[in-house]
């Protein structure tokens, strides 16, 4: 076959198109508003694949490697100087302290909890240092109402929008109090009233629920215009972006055109793994563009730059009715992975030595309040010694509470107790009766009762 | 560049997607499923007589399951397809929180089980997704923690797999994970069709039901019928525990039952006696149900024997006292299913009918299953459970 019968084949579909209009018009909702080419004799590539494609006929392959890097968003400089004067931060200095004994709150924490590890009274902690800028900048950005899934170091997401100490630490410890009753390791932290969804580890599996999530937004934003409309905001680390899930979302989250805000922390390792070994192009930020995402990249130690972005990126996203952003924030993680991991078995002292000295947000909001006389020593020191006391008091507190009522073992697989389930804490109660000094039920709030109530089906 | 997948996906698509009804038709299914010259139990089922489903619409009426004002109502006759169809149509009339997408869900489906909803409610509502599947499912999880009730279709259980992880780690442990914060993703429902079609090769034969019966947090359904399919996907729906909805898709054009107009559910704990029965009985459900049912036929006439036939319905939660019920009164048991035998449904049956009904059992009980391999194009009828098989079990057992 030639290629001239082909274009004359080609031809003629186009006239039949035309002619077949009024079919078009016919066509269901859902079939419209598809139209591949626009005029008959049109220089344009008619592939379905890429509508928007010129001709070409020089052979020249893409190659990143000679494209220029995505410059990083900043508004304030490593000596906390503001670079554009007259765009300013547009932070109120109120606010700015807040921020600023937020993160300073989160570190002492970390330091405290990290510390509560290596003497064995937690079992896990994860730290987030070099990162409160991101966590915290950006949640104080956002709408309360706005929800978010978190992948495990973003805290600062809890902190800033109203978890309490007392709330941090009872999910350390998984006593009664318990948000998860018990049922996670520590950090899983999750909060009903600050609508922020619960940590699951497994990795980037939340990337596509916060999608899901920003769908519903969407239609519920639709079905009451009144009120305040909310995104869906979702974090996750840049060893997470390598997992199907991220592709996946990003993708569905692109063609079903949903409120969501992507922010992915950028902190140079996943555990041991370097990013050279994660990824070979521009970082994640690059890939926002394959999937037809608005995407940017932040200087993550730059709290009115994480905060500025964030803002934008918000807007941004229910532009139109809703579209995704994605946001890529930089950092460096300080810290160890987590209490189980020594860092230094895969990168230098120094290194870490030389970032902490070098860069880091609270460092850098410091010197910025510091200039304005904000801020000094006196109230450096006083706010560290207030803040330590205050997590110890509330850690004391929460490793005196009792631990969940074993009821919580069973419960909440399914919204009832299944007719197996019965049987088998029933079982179970009858092994614990029998062999009673094989268990220790005494620091379980109510002891065996809790048992004994679920199977008598009374509410807890 | 592009990989070869896709259109392989997209051609087994077309090649299963049922085709009207015409004389070609029965000649072609001929070619895959033609019985052996001579032989007596494995012929073609009978899905026009077949005791398993409706034919007249006062049997259909006449069953005790269904609410009065249905049972005082108006029934047609439609196929396996077409009683999704109308679930799902009355689900997204009802309830405005109801979601129904997937891959190629816009069209019609692969399988016409969402003919014409996209027109008439909207592709907000229904919706193409792209072709990931733990894109689509991980999407579903987000959108039911917000309070949506979306229904996922996998284009085939086959290809569930890839959301593996979503449906084992996020979506049956969600509502536990969550804790006193009360999220869970409850108002999800995983459409898949599943099973043997004839002709479906490794990839679109597979039941793999007994893999997520060992997840707890999930419900799993697979629908014999018409009738079955309408009340337990509504049930499902409405159900605040998430679900995989298994169908039949042998079952899709093939079974036709007259089928009550109006919306009803069905139970989701309960396993159904479909026909009593006093010296052993048959536990099966899905499509095996039409197998089990012609053997059971044949062995009642050849051996004067009384066979009961249960339909699980709800593979997990499964209804243990109908079966133990059944077991303690008939002292023998076969459980029949296409997945193959090891660790399958069958294993999770016979152990605890063992276990609570052993000093009534006068025979092993017996597990007629998949062999242990994968299901090789030419090879099907030799590795799913047929007639004689079942027959045999039942010669077997009534003989221990």
């Amino acid at each position: 076959m030639s290629f001239r019968y082909t274009s004359r084949i080609l031809r003629a579909q186009r006239v039949v198109g035309f002619s077949g209009q009024r079919r078009v018009v016919n066509a269901p909702v859902w079939q419209r508003c598809r139209g591949v080419a626009s005029t008959a004799n049109a220089e344009k590539v008619l592939f379905p694949g890429a509508l928007n494609s010129e001709f070409t006929d020089k052979l020249d392959f893409i190659q990143p490697s000679q494209l220029d890097a995505i410059p990083t968003y900043r508004v304030m400089n490593q000596y906390g100087e503001i670079i554009d004067k007259e765009i300013g931060v547009e932070t109120e200095d109120e606010e700015a302290l807040q921020i600023y004994k937020n993160m300073v709150k989160l570190s002492v924490m970390d330091l405290l909890m990290f510390e509560a590890q290596r003497q064995g009274r937690l079992s896990f902690y994860m730290v987030s240092a070099g990162e409160e800028g991101i966590s915290i900048g950006s949640a104080s950005a956002l709408h309360p109402s706005d929800v978010a899934f978190c992948q495990y170091r973003e805290a600062g997401v809890y902190l800033q929008r109203g978890f309490t100490l007392a709330m941090f630490m009872n999910q350390l410890f998984a006593n009664a109090k318990d948000h998860g009753l018990g049922r996670n390791m520590p950090v899983h932290y999750g909060s009903k009233e600050l609508n922020i969804h619960t940590i699951s580890s497994t990795l980037a599996t939340q990337i596509p629920h916060a999608a899901g999530a920003a769908y519903a937004l969407k239609m519920q934003n639709l079905q009451n215009p009144n009120q305040e409309k909310r995104v869906a905001v979702c974090y996750f680390g840049e060893g997470a972006a390598s997992e199907g899930d991220f592709h996946a979302a990003l993708n569905i989250a692109a063609t079903r055109q949903v409120p969501c805000i992507f922010i992915c922390r950028n902190n140079g390792y996943a555990i041991s793994t370097p990013t050279s070994d994660q990824y070979r192009g521009d970082g994640i930020a690059s890939r926002g563009a394959g999937y037809g995402i608005a995407t940017l990249r932040v200087d993550g130690n730059d709290i009115f730059a994480v905060r500025r972005a964030t803002k934008q990126a918000r807007l941004l996203a229910l532009e139109n009715g809703g579209q995704p952003v994605l946001v890529e924030m930089m950092a460096y993680r300080v810290g160890h992975h987590s209490t189980s991991d020594d860092s230094f078995a895969y990168r230098q002292r120094v290194e870490v030595e030389d970032w902490k000295r070098r860069d880091n947000p609270i460092t850098r909001l410091r010197k910025w309040l510091e200039g304005r006389e904000l801020w000094d020593d006196a109230q450096e020191k006083e706010l560290r010694s207030t803040t330590r006391k205050e997590v110890l008091r509330a850690f004391e507190e929460a490793e005196k509470e009792k631990k969940p009522s074993i009821r919580n073992a069973f419960e909440g697989v399914w919204e009832e107790l299944t007719e197996e389930q019965k049987a088998h804490v029933s079982e179970m109660r009858d092994v614990m009766r029998r062999y009673p000094k094989e268990y220790d039920v005494e620091g379980f709030e109510g002891g065996m009762k809790g048992l004994d109530e679920l199977l008598e089906g009374k509410k807890a | 560049m592009a990989s070869k997948t896709p259109s392989i996906r997209a051609l087994s698509r077309y090649l299963l997607r049922p085709q009207a009804p015409h004389s070609h038709c029965q000649h072609q299914r001929k070619q895959y499923s033609a019985a052996a010259a001579g032989a007596r139990l494995n012929g073609t089922v009978e899905y026009d007589t077949t005791p398993i489903l409706n034919h007249t619409s006062k049997s259909t009426l006449a069953n005790p399951e269904l609410p009065a004002e249905i049972r005082k109502g108006q029934t047609k006759r439609i196929n396996l397809y077409t009683a999704v169809n109308e679930a799902l149509r009355h689900a997204l009339q009802t309830d405005e929180r109801v979601l129904v997408f997937g891959e190629d869900i816009q069209f019609g489906g692969v399988f016409r089980c969402t003919m014409n909803l996209a027109a008439d409610f909207g592709t907000e509502r229904v919706f193409n997704t792209p072709l990931s599947e733990q894109g689509l499912v991980g999407f579903a999880v987000g959108a039911a923690a917000e309070g949506m009730r979306p229904v996922a279709e996998i284009q085939f259980a086959d290809y569930v797999f890839p959301a593996f992880d979503q449906i084992h780690n996020e979506v049956a442990k969600y509502r536990y994970r969550s804790g006193s914060t009360g999220a869970n993703c409850g108002g999800l429902v995983i459409r898949m069709p599943s099973g043997s079609v004839g002709h479906g090769a490794l990839y679109h034969t597979q039941s793999p039901e007994a893999l997520f019966t060992h997840t707890p947090g999930l419900r799993v359904v697979i629908p014999r019928s018409p009738i079955q399919a309408k009340g337990l996907l509504l049930s499902a729906i409405r159900c605040n525990d998430p679900v995989i909805f298994m169908e039949p898709k042998i079952l899709y054009r093939a079974a036709v039952e007259q089928v009550p107009v109006d919306a009803f559910h069905l139970p989701l704990d309960k396993a159904e006696v479909i026909k009593p029965g006093k010296h052993v009985t048959i536990i099966s459900y899905g499509t095996p149900l039409y197998t089990c049912s012609a053997a059971i036929a044949a062995a009642e006439k050849d051996f004067g024997c009384s066979v009961e036939l249960i339909d699980l319905r709800t593979i997990y939660p499964w209804d243990r006292e109908t079966v133990l019920n059944s077991v303690k009164k008939t002292g023998r048991a076969i459980v029949v299913h296409e997945s193959m035998m090891n660790a399958g449904v069958g294993a999770e049956v016979a152990a605890t009918i063992q276990e609570k009904a052993f000093l009534r059992l006068e025979a092993p009980v017996k597990r007629v299953a998949g062999w242990a391999t994968h299901t090789g194009l030419m090879f099907e009828q030799f590795i799913i459970p047929d007639v004689t098989r079942v027959y045999d079990a039942i010669k077997q057992t009534i003989g221990y």
